[in-house]
């Protein structure tokens, strides 16, 4: 079996940083080849050199395609020989059909110059059965859920008769269904004689489906591991990315909870457009110094929950019972939950949680800028004061606090995110996803905060998908689904297994 | 405690972006600072380079002392709006509505003193009135029931033409009483006596530029005690001495011709009082999250529909401040007055680097693109163009100020 692809000492260069050093890459025909490296190591960089986005000579080194060294002046080139690449981000059109969006750019014509649309549905139709997805191609593509659309990337992607198929991410936004769907499918690829590049932070997805992985780190490469070669473990691949092992994935702590903080009764909240009950008679607690996990699938109403408590933002009809220190509050907006010491730091910080065009001084200081006012004038210079104790004590890694939060790594945004939120001095924090897309090493930075809040009395909540994060750091994990609060367990006696057992109980009689 | 966190992210964010902040943090020369920041000076540098062009082409006469007194009365209620616009445009909104507002509020007031026979100030209160409920009128369908304010404005600017042809019953009203025409044309003059010059008009001029040098001071002590980064002292004194050149020689050319504009000491109360509204209160700063990124804004507890509200009823008081002085200039109301001033407005604020996406801009910022149309439009009037030439000469430079914008926009994001 021949190479479909070598990269040889690809060199990718931006102004001031070398994105790319002398990487080398060599992909089997027909194998699925995963790229592992932390956020920013240059993954994402080398799918770009080969797709043509950054265009031939904006570059250095050569790439082999099938044999003939070639040069891809843009995407079109490279798709013009097979090789289409899909992004994190999926680029549908949400108001277009199945069938336009397959076709967009590539659409199928008739007699004079005219859009066949039977032969487009027809063709759509087929390719919809070749990824599983049962569709009338004519739904809009924003009716559909994320993973149906993935797979729409999919199918356009073989529209274009693919032969080196890229991924970016195609799990991140994916419950696990989907993923075992996605995951299938690949191998049904394979099958097919498509060759497949895949680039996945998931290390156990990788250890299932991928035939070779290379591990890029600090724009190098570090090296591939083939699997059938011997056992490819986790840990090999993360003393990879890492370049040393992680004796602990997550710090260690000593459990003191206190006084309860926060709790909920009989909470129950409204999806704000459809009729259905989103979160139904939800019943949590947390203590001060405590860590509690909430674990639940996609679409249990986790996010839904705590936006609900956190002053009203999210959904209607919202009824139940919210104490504070043993005290009932009102929480009816933003405003009212931040003085009664509540704070919520979104899954999406990118799009609920920062403001990307401005600098880390104002990010710190806005959900508490009546600290820093008398009056209504700000203080400019204590507001630098703050945020630079912050930049400090987070180790957000920026030459000053007037660097522009866009411009950080997930990880320092995320950090921004905690800084702003700990200005408010809440006493109950809930975070949601706090470590989605950072990588290894951050989010150990991210564990340690948290543990340093816990040992200074705070209460903290932690919503994530990944069980293993949860049983990492929490003390009491609930479980919910379908809206309810289906369990509750001291991390002591959680597993993987009784969680699942218990976020996947009550969906059929709920639904 | 965060000693102990491993070392492993070591990827530091977009060293480009690191590069510039360390190059604005050193001071560096007036060169670095001038290519660190071309996107906030290179609107300063466009305004000096087309006073020194027209100046040139004029043969002078575009910097006369009774062409700058001409300038300054003729563009200040345009700069108006801009003040009001350019917090719209930040907060991401858009006010179509303006040129009718001037119109509506002029009207009220030219009906209630010469029809009515009323006392200036009475039209002068209910102008602001009908200003300010423009404004909530707009506001509450902005903010409250949320429709854009594109939409909002466009019918506004039908409606509140209507009401002004209504209101004037389709005739010009004229002559306000004289009061009422000194405050567009009335100059404080003679005050302090002065040989063929003002000396009022110098003092004033002169106490400007002391209060530049003193604020900039102390905030620059300030920042020191701080612990930030400040540019250097030369820098400093040196900026400090090219404001103070420029504003004296404006203040000795106005001191030439007929004193200071009452309009220009109203317009510059506003600046700065404007200037400071939006870089240093927590409302300011509210506008500037909201048009950054509005969900989060509102998950930071900001007040969205309230700051939405004021803001517009802020456009609605600043424009009748322009509709006062512009009925005031006229001696008069007109069923058209204030035509395409919303576009003027506009222009100004986008000129002047605010953004179509919302979240940038400056009060700063939209008065100097405000300025550079001025200053366009009066020298190519000095030249003796033609009207249909100026206009292609004035969308060009909007079109390219934009341009010139993005393209600074994209240099900067390609290096992450």
């Amino acid at each position: 079996m021949g190479n479909i692809l070598e990269m040889r000492s690809i060199t990718k260069t931006f102004p001031g940083v070398k994105a790319l050093e002398d990487v080398n890459l060599a992909v089997r025909t027909g194998e699925i080849h995963a790229i592992c490296g932390e956020n920013g190591a240059g993954k994402s960089t080398l799918m770009k050199v080969l797709s043509g986005v950054y265009p031939a000579g904006s570059y250095d080194g050569e790439i082999v395609y099938d044999g003939d060294p070639v040069s891809f002046g843009g995407i079109r080139d490279s798709e013009q020989v097979g090789i289409v690449i899909i992004h994190q981000e999926l680029a549908l059109v949400p108001y277009l059909s199945i069938a336009e969006n397959i076709f967009l750019g590539n659409e199928r014509r008739g007699r004079a110059g005219l859009i066949d649309w039977n032969r487009a549905h027809s063709e759509a139709e087929t390719l919809l059965r070749s990824v599983g997805l049962r569709e009338n191609p004519e739904t809009p593509v924003g009716q559909l859920g994320v993973g149906k659309q993935q797979l729409v990337e999919i199918a356009k992607a073989l529209s274009k008769n693919v032969r080196l198929l890229i991924l970016d991410e195609p799990t991140a936004a994916l419950n696990d269904t989907d993923s075992e769907h996605l995951l299938g499918l690949l191998r049904d690829l394979r099958e097919r004689g498509i060759t497949c590049i895949m680039i996945s932070h998931k290390l156990g997805e990788i250890i299932t489906i991928a035939d070779r992985v290379t591990v890029i780190r600090d724009g190098r490469t570090v090296e591939t591991l083939d699997m059938a070669a011997g056992e490819v473990t986790q840990d090999r691949i993360i003393r990879g990315m890492v370049g040393r092992d992680l004796d602990s994935y997550y710090p260690e702590r000593a459990s003191h909870p206190g006084e309860e903080v926060l709790r909920v009764e009989d909470w129950t909240v409204w999806h704000p457009s459809q009729d259905r009950k989103v979160v139904d008679g939800a019943a949590f607690d947390v203590r001060a110094g405590e860590v509690v996990g909430i674990a639940g699938l996609m679409g249990a109403g986790r996010t839904e929950l705590a936006m609900s408590i956190f002053g009203r933002s999210w959904g209607r009809n919202i009824s139940g019972r919210l104490f504070v220190h043993g005290k009932e509050v009102r929480a009816r907006s933003v405003p009212e939950a931040i003085d009664h010491g509540i704070a919520y730091a979104t899954e999406d910080r990118k799009h609920y949680g920062l403001n990307l065009i401005e600098d880390i001084r104002r990010n710190v200081s806005a959900a508490a800028l009546g600290k820093l006012s008398r009056r209504g004038w700000v203080n400019g210079n204590e507001e630098t004061k703050v945020a630079e104790a912050s930049r400090r004590s987070m180790n957000i890694k920026a030459p000053t606090v007037s660097s522009v939060v866009g411009k950080l790594s997930g990880g320092n945004q995320q950090k921004v995110v905690l800084s702003k939120w700990l200005y408010t001095d809440p006493e109950v924090l809930i975070l949601d996803e706090p470590t989605r897309g950072i990588d290894v090493g951050a989010k150990y930075e991210i564990y340690t905060i948290i543990n340093r809040l816990v040992a200074d009395g705070k209460a903290v909540v932690v919503i994530s998908s990944e069980l293993p994060e949860l049983l990492g750091i929490c003390d009491r994990i609930y479980t919910l689904s379908a809206g309810r609060i289906t369990g509750q367990l001291p991390v002591r006696e959680a597993t993987q297994e009784n969680l699942m057992e218990l976020m996947t109980q009550d969906k059929e009689v709920a639904a | 405690m965060t000693k102990t966190v491993p070392q492993t992210e070591e990827i530091t964010p977009a060293p480009g972006a690191a590069q510039q902040d360390k190059e604005r943090a050193k001071g560096g020369g007036l060169l670095g600072l001038v290519t660190a920041n071309l996107r906030t000076s290179g609107i300063y540098i466009a305004f000096v380079a087309i006073v020194a062009l027209f100046a040139v082409l004029t043969g002078g006469d575009s910097l006369s002392p009774d062409n700058l007194t001409n300038m300054v009365l003729q563009y200040s209620y345009i700069l108006v709006l801009a003040i009001g616009m350019v917090i719209v445009i930040i907060a991401g909104h858009i006010d179509l509505s303006v040129g009718s507002v001037v119109a509506l509020t002029g009207a009220v007031s030219a009906v209630l003193v010469i029809q009515q026979g009323m006392p200036y100030w009475v039209g002068i209160v209910a102008a602001l009135a009908v200003g300010i409920a423009v404004g909530a009128w707009h506001g509450l369908w902005v903010a409250y029931v949320g429709i854009p304010a594109f939409i909002v404005t466009l019918a506004g600017m039908l409606l509140f033409r209507g009401l002004t042809l209504q209101v004037l019953d389709n005739v010009s009203l004229s002559p306000f009483p004289r009061e009422y025409g000194r405050i567009a044309t009335g100059f404080l003059n003679g005050l302090l006596g002065g040989y063929g010059y003002d000396a009022f008009t110098l003092l004033i001029g002169a106490v400007a530029v002391a209060g530049y040098a003193v604020s900039g001071w102390r905030a620059r002590t300030a920042r020191i005690r701080y612990d930030q980064p400040v540019e250097s002292l030369d820098l400093f004194l040196l900026k400090v001495v090219a404001v103070g050149v420029v504003v004296m020689a404006f203040a000795w050319q106005l001191a030439h011709s007929r004193g200071l504009p009452i309009v220009l000491i109203v317009l510059a109360v506003l600046v700065l009082v404007y200037g400071l509204v939006t870089t240093r209160t927590v409302f300011g700063r509210q506008v500037y999250a909201i048009g950054g990124n509005l969900p989060a804004a509102m998950l930071s507890g900001v007040k969205v529909k309230k700051v939405n509200f004021w803001i517009f009823v802020n456009m609605g008081f600043l424009a009748a401040i322009a509709g006062i002085i512009y009925s005031s200039r006229m001696n008069g109301a007109q069923p058209a007055a204030g035509e395409m001033f919303e576009l003027d407005a506009i222009a100004a604020a986008f000129i002047g680097g605010a953004a179509v996406t919302g979240g940038v801009g400056t009060v700063v910022g939209a008065m100097v693109g405000g300025l550079i149309m001025a200053v366009m439009t009066n020298g190519m009037q000095l030249m003796g163009i033609e009207q249909q030439v100026q206009m292609v000469v004035k969308g060009l430079v909007l079109l390219l100020a934009v341009a010139f914008d993005v393209y600074n926009k994209r240099r900067a994001g390609a290096s992450r």
